[in-house]
């Protein structure tokens, strides 16, 4: 119901009964504000906002409350700037500040600190106790966070997120009164895969990201990129931080249909890749170094001795698009296993013909039930398992409802809704890290995962089925808005298929998810490759061009190896130094995502642009340059639009891909740095301006490199890193770029859907079931690293857990293996020792191994 | 006529003055603490380096001369991994001095600063260091920032104690 209220003097249509901070704030009406979070609701627990708030006009007293507690009237009228609520307030930072510490000077957060802001809204200058100020001690968090515990001032908002939000247990508070500490029990990593927003979450530095503490740069010394994480699917905003040409901090960028305002540590760490010293630097012909030129020129004749691309699902759609234009669409292949291939294509045909909607993240959130066939959210979709946690609070937050709490009233709604929680059914071989979100944590072994989808999707076109598929289908068909979700993670066709029978009986209500394995699997699959590296194999022997991608991460290791050897010359186009680049003859180093500009489809087919954070080196410009080069494609110096408009007039299916971002051209150019970006003259320049000799445009995007340009309001929302207000300088303020708290960005959310609605239904694809001795495979997911670029990330491999070998107790002592074993995994030593699992269905072995592995597993004890 | 006249006799008594022409550079000026020339940083009473690497006199440089880089030891003490200043480019306005809350960075009369190549220009932290406490002596900011412990703090809270 819509209700007028006057904020500082001025009209405005609000919501009744919606918070009164929120309102203000979405209507630019700044309120100082601590504990209170958009994605967290309001707890009232710092008193910092605190405004004067008449009933009406017949109130001329008025009073003192918190906006943050207040639900909106029709009629009232609020006093933000009144003086007695200044002042209120001004003694409100002046308790919080009488125990922080005087070290912003030390702190990494000084400079983006919320508490800053806000004590410099409030007008508080100097402490007038001089007790001594309270001290605790500092705990070792791990490679992601650092823990300076003096600086708490004890707003809740690290256990709210990480407890109530994120589901983590090993983190908490202790100790009573003024005495609170945040932590765990014991020093250690926090076992949670989304402790990194911690950092952000904590309005002051009492945590902060470790990598950027490692490498740091005050915030407004760091150049901002806006970037798109290449770590899973799902395809989260990033931003980069980058100066003096080196990767800085890398921090969430609010988008309101996908990430909003958390990412998960895989993407926040993950590019730390860019910086590992195994990077490429220069051509090099069977391990010694070699002319740029002479590489070039033998690359070309590889080319004309037609060679076989191989793309990948790592690299960026344009990168992929110029390698099929190099060796032409006849001889370009994915670089997965053809299963893969197969299914991704299928998991696009899919969602090309389902009458169910797409759904974003930030749908799983709002949905009122949920079925997880197969998948393991956690592990291979991390920013969509915390966005399902909060789809489980609906049912609690309707009864709250029913009881006249509204849903933004936090702690009261976890009162009210006694512990309601959403239907959600998570069908997985496996204990799930979300069965303690789900009502209905099922297990099936992974070839019956699929079976028990077709037994909801009989059981929803009123046939007979097992209880368990009854009391799912009766739950989904209930459902307002029914999310069903699955994925490649089984590495099995199968489970999507039954989604899709599922997705066809619910009808349009239903909304949909398929994850593929990686940032561009989508993107790939669209440029229509024939087949995967079996078939690769299958075709005639000739020379191998290899993108970006370490082939040993995502087929049998024994199809790479016949294929490498087969071939007679193998050229490796990478950024890393991995297992296929030490068996290729000649190597070119190419840009990493931190200094290439490309576009990457997600998992609901949405290009985005992921910008260079910084410029590429002359030896390793991006990889669609270089194969553009060795093309002659596109002219002397081939620009990122020329590319994208090649790809248009090929596949017009993918025109759209040249509107994830504003071209080039669109002047004027949107500044990178900061416009306090200090140290610019430090260097002899010989009278040289700063930006001297190098051209301030980005030929490849609308961004300029230095400070010069556009920045704040009026910027593109894809190239635009944050609100940038005066007086909001921490992560705290991004709401202040949001249409409504939560809501899409002004200017509307990035990206653009590129999948068209089909009717063709294409072919089911079924699993063949393996012939032969040994146990079936079941891959295992880490939610800390997947495949070679996450492990090259030095925080993400010190995190990353050691290769896992789960079986069977009954399968263990079949084979003569007990607990802590040494085996051999296809005769190859294994550097995992058995881990005996009741839970494991019997049969299988769970094994940490790269994808496309042969679905059997010889498995024997080490003689 | 009496104008010219006044003026002959002004500068007729001038002739007895004393001269105010400095033989510069025989004689050397004798100039106030405060003079605002070359910049150096400071020790706290210790001998440690005072500057902690905050980047505030980076910030606040009009001309964008000053380049820091931290780096941190084992106990949380931040300190400048290096230390930069372009005096081609400082037109020693003292903000940084102003700015810097640590008494680390601080300008003295010393304005003899002039070289033949801009590349001399370029002050790292072992020229800008000095061994004393410039002039704010007996200064240690480690005793009030509240990060690393020192013993003018209070020791840390026992969160298991119940006890008001």
């Amino acid at each position: 119901m819509t209700a007028r209220v006057e904020l500082n003097g001025r009209w405005f249509d609000a919501t009744e009964g919606r918070d009164l901070l929120s309102t203000c704030l979405e209507n630019g009406v700044d309120v100082p504000h601590f504990c209170w979070h958009g994605a967290l609701g309001s707890v009232g627990a710092c008193r910092l906002c605190a405004v004067r708030v008449y009933s009406g006009p017949d109130d001329t007293m008025g009073r003192i409350e918190m906006s943050c507690m207040t639900p909106v009237r029709d009629g009232m009228r609020v006093e933000v700037e009144d003086a007695e609520a200044g002042r209120f307030r001004a003694h409100v930072i002046e308790w919080l500040m009488l125990n922080h510490p005087h070290d912003c000077a030390v702190c990494e957060e000084g400079g983006a600190c919320h508490l800053q802001d806000m004590t410099v809204a409030t007008g508080h200058r100097n402490r007038r106790s001089d007790a001594p100020k309270r001290t605790h001690a500092r705990q070792d968090l791990g490679p992601f966070l650092t823990h300076e515990m003096n600086r708490c001032i004890a707003c809740y908002r690290c256990v709210r997120f990480y407890r109530d939000y994120a589901g983590g247990t090993d983190f908490n508070v202790f100790g009573a009164h003024d005495r609170v500490w945040f932590g765990r029990a014991e020093a250690g990593a926090l076992d949670s895969p989304f402790a990194g927003n911690l950092a952000e979450i904590c309005p002051t530095g009492v945590f902060d990201d470790k990598q950027w503490s490692q490498h740091y740069a005050r915030p407004w010394d760091m150049t901002e990129t806006p970037a798109i994480c290449t770590h899973c699917s799902v395809g989260c905003n990033i931003t980069l931080h980058e100066r003096a040409g080196t990767l800085r901090k890398v921090q969430n960028r609010y988008h309101g249909a996908i990430n909003g305002f958390f990412l998960c540590d895989r993407g926040r760490f993950g590019p730390w890749f860019v910086d590992a010293p195994g990077r490429i630097t220069a051509p090099r012909q069977n391990g010694t170094a070699i002319a740029p030129d002479a590489a070039i020129a033998l690359a070309r004749q590889a080319v004309a001795d037609g060679a076989i691309g191989i793309g990948s699902p790592r690299a960026s759609l344009e990168a992929n698009f110029a390698l099929r234009e190099l060796v032409g669409p006849d001889r370009f292949f994915a670089g997965v296993s053809d299963a893969e291939a197969a299914q991704v294509a299928r998991m696009l045909a899919i969602l090309q013909t389902t009458p169910a909607s797409l759904a974003t993240i930030k749908d799983f959130e709002s949905a009122d039930a949920a079925l997880i066939l197969g998948e393991d959210l956690t592990a291979t979709a991390p920013r969509a398992a915390l966005a399902l946690r909060q789809a489980a609070r609906g049912a609690e937050k309707a009864l709250a409802g029913e009881k006249g709490v509204p849903d933004w009233l936090d702690q009261a709604v976890r009162v009210a809704g006694e512990g309601r929680r959403s239907p959600i059914a998570i069908v997985t071989p496996l204990p799930d890290a979300l069965d303690d979100a789900a009502t209905h944590p099922l297990r099936r072994a992974p070839d019956q995962v699929a079976t028990f989808g077709f037994a909801i999707a009989a059981a929803l076109r009123g046939e007979p089925s097992d209880p368990e598929a009854q009391a799912v289908a009766q739950a989904l068909a209930a459902a307002h808005a029914p999310l069903l979700v699955s994925g490649i993670g089984l590495s099995r066709a199968e489970p999507a298929e039954a989604l899709a029978s599922i997705a066809a009986a619910l009808g349009a209500k239903a909304r949909i998810a398929l994850f593929p394995a990686e940032a561009n699997s989508f993107g790939l699959a669209l440029l229509s490759p024939k087949g995967g590296l079996e078939s690769a194999l299958a075709a005639n022997p000739a020379p191998l061009i290899v993108l970006e991608n370490d082939l040993y991460h995502r087929a049998d290791s024994a199809t790479v190896n016949a294929l490498l050897s087969r071939a007679p010359l193998t050229i490796a186009l990478d950024c890393l130094d991995t297992a296929t680049t030490a068996r290729a003859a000649l190597v070119l180093p190419v840009a990493s995502m931190a200094e290439a500009t490309g576009t990457y489809i997600n998992n609901e087919t949405r290009a985005q642009r992921s910008l260079a954070a910084r410029r590429p080196t002359d030896a390793a410009p991006a990889a669609w340059r270089v194969l553009a080069q060795i093309g002659g494609l596109l002219g002397d110096a081939p620009r990122l639009d020329d590319v994208l408009a090649a790809l248009a007039a090929r596949s017009p299916a993918l025109a759209g891909a040249a509107l994830a971002a504003p071209p080039a051209t669109a002047l004027p150019a949107v500044a990178r740095a900061p416009e306090s970006y200090s140290g610019r003259t430090a260097h002899d320049l010989a009278g040289r301006v700063p930006q001297g000799t190098l051209p301030h445009q980005d030929p490849d995007s609308g961004m300029g490199w230095s400070m010069e340009g556009l920045r704040g309001a009026g910027v593109p929302p894809a190239l635009s890193t944050g609100p940038h207000r005066p007086g909001m300088h921490s992560v705290s303020a991004a709401y202040a770029a949001q249409t409504t708290i939560g809501g899409p960005l002004k200017g509307g959310d990035p990206g653009v859907l590129l999948l068209v609605k089909s009717e063709t239904q294409g072919q089911a694809l079924t699993d063949p079931t393996p012939n032969g001795d040994g146990l079936r495979w079941l891959p295992l997911h880490s939610p800390f690293a997947a495949t070679e670029t996450d492990l090259a990330s030095p925080p993400l491999a010190a995190r990353a857990p050691a290769q896992h070998l789960l079986l069977h107790p009954d399968d263990a002592t079949r084979l003569g293996l007990t607990a802590g074993a040494q085996t051999l995994v296809d005769g190859q030593p294994c550097a995992a020792p058995v881990t005996l699992d009741a839970a494991m269905p019997r049969g299988w072995v769970g094994l940490t191994a790269p994808r496309g592995r042969s679905p059997l597993v010889t498995l024997g004890a080490v003689p | 006529m009496i104008g010219i006249l006044s003026s002959l006799m002004r500068i007729g008594r001038m002739l007895g003055a004393k001269t105010q022409t400095r033989a510069y550079p025989e004689e050397k000026p004798v100039l106030p603490p405060r003079y605002r020339a070359r910049i150096i940083l400071t020790r706290d009473p210790d001998g440690q380096e005072r500057c902690v690497a905050c980047n505030l006199c980076a910030a606040v440089c009009p001309v964008d001369c000053i380049d820091v880089v931290k780096a941190e030891t084992e106990d949380g003490h931040w300190y400048p991994e290096t230390f930069r200043i372009n005096f081609a480019r400082c037109i020693f306005c003292g903000f940084c001095e102003e700015a810097c809350p640590t008494s680390a960075i601080q300008l003295t009369p010393d304005f003899e600063l002039a070289d033949y190549a801009r590349s001399s220009l370029i002050y790292d932290k072992e020229h800008l260091t000095i061994a004393g406490e410039g002039k704010h002596p007996g200064y240690r900011y480690w005793d009030i920032a509240g990060k690393a412990k020192t013993e003018a703090e209070a020791p840390p809270v026992d969160v298991r104690d119940l006890l008001p």
